[in-house]
């Protein structure tokens, strides 16, 4: 009996939904507006310094060694976190992983894809948005364009990247991405003031 | 309609709009622009509350923040009630509803004041003199008696339906109060380009010019000036100006809590505003400008409504347009009263005599209240006030005695002098120093990046404290590294004069008198009961703050703190500074809980964290429970089903056909690198060097001290690369530990640790035809038992998508976790189930998993161990590899106390009724008939009604427990006395049979 | 709330990103299977608690995670600095007073 059914692995391969969480919630407030942003590829990759420039080649993306920065090409994204952390990002269905399989200097790779959810704050707000929960400065001089950290939101983690003077991506993990959505939804009536 | 107080002519508000309001049932008129003060002064109220201890009728003392006596109850609807607000501060809008507080039935007939009349009883310290005996009468007798008494206000029983918002703010320069000073800071920095903000506490910037009629700047009234330079800091894009905003706290690096009130004096505030704002800001620099607090005099009955500072009176009428009274009187020691009589005189109000307490004083004020032909005393003071609901007449005296004369008056003026404001400097931790001059204590030593301008600073006269806030706001910014801009700084036309004042009690309220002058309004101190608390020992300032209660309450003693002082000092015959402030604390002016809350509250007090399997659990009727901040599905009910019936059918699903389990939320760390094996050694108890790619291991994680912190199945993916799993409710704490051993212990290791908790959502399959739900679905694994042993883990696909499939077991029965990237993780759960129900399988919950795992002895770590059980005392020295020679945990757990003989060890107790259930935590002792209190020698922890052994089983801690299988043991109740007996803690399919069956 | 630098963040950033993780240089043995029972009762038990200036290892945990060591006094709750986990006590501190 159990070797029959074992038998019979491989037999019907039905493809499952994806169903990202919070998928298509966007929210418009004065001078802001919230989006949550479609499922996007990412690695967590962590590696000492002699690996980087291999891994950068390998992923199409020079790794950042500044801390707080970010650096983008061709739809995929490198976040520092850390001295030997960061985020890559891909939005053009590229796998990441795929690329640092490749690379055999020393280095963690983590699909992280679905761990993640990013919701984009945009508006000439979206700073005073986010400072309802973040306590960092959010001015343009001390978190400018491309500026990334990982910090916190109200009671929370969130990895935040400034994409643009009035437009920022907050990435939080999923199962904490109704609290970030709800927060940010709540301080979002409040950030024209 | 023009109240019967308000003066044609006269104030701010000559265009505003009529506001109703009503105050104790009473309908008046105010105009929009009023304070609830102001409006009932403009219809002649003066008495508007009781005061704390002897009831006594109180009035307006003030017309801002520091007012101790006018306090009322605003009501907007039964969930918005707010006590305790002071009627100086709070705008009028038209339909506002006031009540007074303390007081019943009637504010002018108070049975409570009978407390005046028996005063005596009630003197300095009569709280801890008097409630003493019996202790037990305390609890139960004295102190709800004394807060039904002495309640301030009524809170609302509904919940807050307001809400409250946050924000951080950054500047380089914080400028902290409005007027002319923080004006003129706020311009010099502004101008430099550098980011300021500017907060008042008020609802129009300007301070002490919105009643100093003498001063003129760029050539237009003070408070005109002031709106226009304000205007245009707000028009400025690097300049945030907030008003009605009150810097309550500074704390560490310039960091100042700042709450912004948006809907108090709006009549309907808009449903998206919220009542009130929290700022945090951190500042490079802090300006503070915060002005000085007149002090009154005291003297006897000095707390009569109608007895007010001179400053406030010329408030009402400069600002206001209300005439405090028709024929006041002026007690000062100083000349800023002056200028209040001066301009009431000028409004038409009769002046009927100024009494000055100094000899001989000169000045231009005092040249021209002669002039308007104001009787003017020198070297006298007013040693009582008459009348009891409203002053009626001052009596005055030479100050060194001798006839006294009684002079009717509707209102007395009175200045002792200015205190300047350094309660945000204190705040700071900047020392204080006294300055013996003009008896001030101004800023001394800094402790933070921030300087004091202005009254605050003990500086007097506008042309000064222009100068010198102009030049401190262009040297903040330049500290910032602004550039300097071109000057602007305002120019005084016309100012006012300054000059001392003193501290204490004036004559008549001396050393030996018993008179009622009043120190402290707001807790009914007087001069009296701070040199008896001095006489009856207390010698340090915090201990006759605290004897007295000067000082203390809402208003924190910002009227009072200084006479207080003196007075003690003078007892003690001590100088002033020897005798030292009390400490300044945060808030500055009370600040409610909704503003400290902000956003954190409903679903936002704390985040709540579903799986990706949640939305198909709550469609298919699951109870769910809080795990930390997980919602897990708790049990399935089916109609008519409780829990207990629920739990039983699951727990029967699943060793009969198989059950579907979310397991999503169990911690998961991947660890990567060519050290992974090595570092695994470390952090774990077990040996994995030798575990073969593609199998698992039970792993437990000790403490450096040798306790059992976590446990979990850890599945070696590739030589380098383990999927470690751990407790729920210990994800981040484990994470953290591992973290800190990689990072500070073993860096030398080339490993690194990535949380995938979240990345995977993970479906357990459990039971007997758990093999035949799954394998349908799978591609690329063999799920033989061959080819698929218990403990090992396979990456393939499932339904499509990968997965990594663990072949493991927390139920003893054949079984499987599936892991599914979590956005896929509700389309596989639901395909599994399709395929389950073509079996009979069915869902269970976490109740379910717990009673399953304990039938097969499996321990939950937190429930079973507590932080004080070691591997042994858990029965899992199997797990921890003898021949390591270091992992983590490795020398605390051979302790002495650790390998002692009796230590509390786990096992299964059986009660001698079957059907009876243990209590979890109960005490189990060895003979029940002993003396309380008993030896305890163990205690339950887990325990649970078994439908698969058709009995109850526990799991229990008890010293010494492997050495006493088969032993009676016994566990009182408040009831009864339960017999149990020890067993093994495996108590379903013993020898682990059905893992293949 | 205080503002912490963080020595690879190169910045002060806010307290709420950081964890105390207790006090720092304090070496776990190499041999700490081997260590006397007085040994490891230093080692895990006994910390110096003092009035005054503290070495204690903090954690950017909502930042870039990293341990790292600083130097605050206890007194004041004034840092004084911070460096990377791994470096040795400094020798000398800035502005010292004691």
């Amino acid at each position: 009996m159990a070797k029959a059914a074992a038998k019979k692995t491989a037999a019907v391969t039905p493809s499952a939904e994806r169903r990202p969480a919070l998928a298509g919630q966007e929210l418009s407030a004065t001078g802001v507006k919230l989006a949550v942003l479609p499922p996007a590829e990412r690695i967590s990759l962590r590696a000492p310094e002699a690996s980087v420039a291999a891994l950068s080649k390998a992923l199409g993306v020079t790794l950042p060694r500044k801390p707080k920065t970010s650096v983008a090409k061709a739809g995929r994204t490198a976040l520092w976190l850390g001295p030997d952390e960061w985020l890559v990002l891909d939005q053009a269905a590229k796998d990441p992983l795929a690329d640092c399989a490749k690379v055999t200097a020393l280095h963690s790779a983590v699909g992280i894809s679905n761990r993640n959810v990013a919701i984009a704050v945009t508006g000439p707000a979206a700073a005073a948005t986010i400072n309802a929960g973040c306590p960092q400065d959010l001015s343009l001089d001390a978190f400018p364009v491309g500026a990334a950290s990982r910090t916190i939101l109200g009671k929370v983690e969130i990895v935040l990247l400034r994409t643009a003077a009035d437009a920022f991506r907050v990435e939080c993990w999923r199962s904490f991405s109704d609290y970030v959505f709800t927060f940010l939804s709540e301080a979002a009536r409040d950030a024209a003031a | 309609m023009i109240e019967a107080f308000r003066i044609p002519g006269a104030g701010r508000l000559k265009q505003a709009k009529t506001a109703r309001f009503s105050f104790d049932g009473q309908a008046y008129a105010g105009v929009e622009g009023d304070t609830l003060a102001s409006a009932l002064l403009a219809n002649g109220v003066h008495l508007v509350g009781r005061s704390f201890k002897y009831h006594r009728p109180r009035g307006f003392l003030s017309a801002g923040a520091e007012e101790p006596n006018a306090l009322v109850q605003i009501e907007r609807d039964a969930a918005r009630k707010t006590p305790n607000v002071r009627a100086t501060v709070q705008e009028l809008y038209d339909g506002l509803t006031a009540q007074s507080q303390n007081r019943w039935p009637s504010l002018s007939f108070d049975v409570g004041a009978v407390n005046d009349i028996a005063s005596p009883l009630f003197s300095a310290g009569f709280y801890y003199k008097t409630f003493m005996w019996p202790k037990s009468a305390w609890k139960n007798l004295y102190e709800p008696k004394i807060r039904a008494a002495a309640g301030l206000g009524v809170a609302p029983d509904q919940p807050d339906p307001d809400h409250y918002s946050a924000r951080f703010a950054h500047c380089d320069v914080l400028v902290l109060g409005g007027g002319a000073a923080g004006i003129a800071a706020a311009l010099a920095a502004a101008e430099t380009g550098v980011r300021v903000m500017l907060a008042d506490e008020q609802a129009d910037f300007g301070g002490s010019l919105r009643f100093e009629s003498g001063a003129r700047i760029e050539g237009q009234d003070g408070f005109a000036w002031a709106q226009a330079a304000v205007a245009k800091l707000r028009a400025m894009d690097n300049v945030r100006v907030l008003s009605r905003t009150t810097a309550f706290g500074y704390y560490a690096q310039n960091f100042v809590g700042l709450v912004e009130r948006i809907g108090d004096h709006l009549q309907k505030p808009g449903r998206d505003l919220p009542r009130e704002r929290l700022w945090q800001v951190r500042a490079k620099r802090v300006v503070l400008a915060t002005g000085a607090i007149e002090r009154h005099m005291v003297f006897a009955d000095n707390d009569r409504p109608g007895v007010m500072l001179a400053s406030a009176a010329r408030t009402y009428l400069n600002h206001y347009g209300v005439a405090v009274g028709k024929n006041v009187g002026v007690y000062t020691a100083n000349d800023s009263a002056y200028a209040a009589a001066i301009d009431l005189k000028k409004a038409g109000v009769n002046v009927a005599a100024i009494v000055d307490l100094r000899d001989n004083p000169t000045g231009p004020v005092i040249n021209e209240a002669r002039a308007l032909g104001m009787e003017v005393n020198f070297g006298r003071a007013v040693i009582r006030a008459g009348g009891k609901l409203r002053v009626s007449s001052m009596t005055v005296q030479p100050k060194n005695g001798g006839g006294e004369r009684t002079i009717p008056v509707d209102a007395i003026l009175m200045s002792a002098g200015w205190t300047p404001s350094v309660h945000l400097f204190s705040q700071s931790r900047g020392k204080v120093a006294f300055n013996d001059e003009t008896k001030r204590f101004v800023p001394g030593t800094y402790a933070q990046d921030c300087i004091s301008v202005g009254a605050c600073n003990g500086t007097d006269g506008l042309m000064a404290t222009i100068d010198e806030a102009y030049a401190a706001g262009t040297k903040a910014a330049k500290d910032v590294g602004a550039k300097a801009a071109k000057s602007t700084k305002p120019k005084i036309d016309a100012s006012e004069s300054w000059s001392r004042g003193m501290l204490g009690a004036a004559p008549g309220a001396g050393p030996g008198t018993t008179v009622k002058a009043f120190v402290d309004f707001q807790n009914d101190v007087t001069a009296k009961d701070i040199r008896q608390a001095v006489h009856e020992g207390m010698h340090s300032i915090e201990h006759v703050k605290r004897f007295t209660t000067n000082g203390m309450a809402t208003d924190q003693g910002k009227t009072s703190n200084m006479h207080g002082l003196a007075i003690a000092a003078e007892t003690l015959g001590k100088p002033i500074p020897q005798v030292g402030l009390t400490t300044f604390r945060a808030p500055y002016t009370p600040v409610t809980f909704g503003s400290i809350v902000g956003h954190a509250r409903g679903e936002l007090f704390d985040p709540t964290r579903k799986t990706a399997i949640q939305p198909w659990a709550e469609a298919h009727g699951a109870v769910f429970e809080d795990v930390g901040q997980w919602k897990r599905a708790w049990y399935f009910p089916k109609p008519g089903e409780d829990m207990h019936a629920a739990v039983d059918r699951e727990c029967v699903t699943v060793r009969t056909t198989a059950g579907l389990f979310d397991a999503s939320t169990l911690g998961k760390i991947e660890v990567v690198g060519p050290d992974a094996a090595k570092f695994m050694e470390l952090l774990y108890t077990n040996p994995w060097e030798k575990l073969e790619p593609g199998r698992c291991r039970y792993g437990i994680m000790l403490r450096e001290d040798g306790f059992i912190y976590d446990d979990g199945v850890v599945g070696r993916l590739a030589p380098d690369r383990f999927h470690v799993t751990t407790t729920t409710g210990g994800a981040p704490r484990v994470m953290n530990h591992m973290e800190d051993y990689f990072q500070t212990e073993f860096p030398h290791l080339n490993v690194w640790l990535t949380s995938i908790t979240e990345q995977w959502a993970v479906i357990a399959v459990q039971g007997p035809k758990s093999r035949e739900i799954i394998a349908p679905l799978v591609e690329g694994i063999d799920m033989s038992d061959e080819a698929l042993p218990h403990m090992s883990v396979r990456e393939g696909k499932i339904c499509g998508v990968p997965t990594r499939l663990f072949r493991m077991s927390f139920t003893g029965e054949r079984g499987f976790e599936v892991n599914v990237p979590a956005d896929y993780g509700q389309a596989v759960w639901e395909a599994l189930w399709a395929e389950g129900q073509k079996h009979g399988a069915g869902a269970y919950g976490t109740e379910a998993m717990h009673v399953l795992r304990a039938e097969k002895g499996y321990i939950i770590v937190g429930q079973d161990t507590d932080g004080t059980v070691t591997p042994n005392d858990a029965g899992l020295d199997w797990a921890v590899g003898k021949k390591k020679a270091d992992f983590v945990g490795i020398r605390g757990m051979a302790r002495p106390d650790l390998v002692a003989k009796g230590r509390k060890q786990l096992v299964g107790l059986k009660t001698k009724d079957p059907k009876v259930v243990l209590e979890e935590g109960a005490q189990i002792v060895g003979d029940p008939k002993q003396a309380i209190p008993m030896k305890m020698i163990g205690h339950v922890t887990s325990s649970y009604w078994s439908q698969n052994c058709g009995r109850s089983i526990a799991l229990a801690l008890v010293a010494g427990g492997r050495d006493r299988m088969g032993e009676t043991l016994y566990v009182p109740m408040p009831d009864k006395v339960i017999e149990v007996e020890v067993t093994g803690m495996v108590f379903f399919d013993e020898k682990g049979e059905r893992l293949n069956g | 709330m205080l503002l912490i630098r963080c020595p690879y963040c190169e910045e002060e950033r806010p307290e709420l990103e950081f964890r105390n993780a207790g006090e720092a240089h304090i070496a776990r043995s190499a041999n700490i299977a081997g260590e006397s029972d007085d040994d490891f009762e230093k080692f895990f038990f006994i910390r110096s608690n003092p009035k005054g200036i503290i070495y204690e290892r903090w954690r950017h945990m909502h930042g870039c995670a990293r341990f790292f060591n600083a130097v605050r006094d206890t007194v004041t709750d004034k840092f004084i600095m911070t460096y990377k986990a791994g470096e040795p006590k400094p020798a000398k501190l800035p502005g010292a007073s004691k």
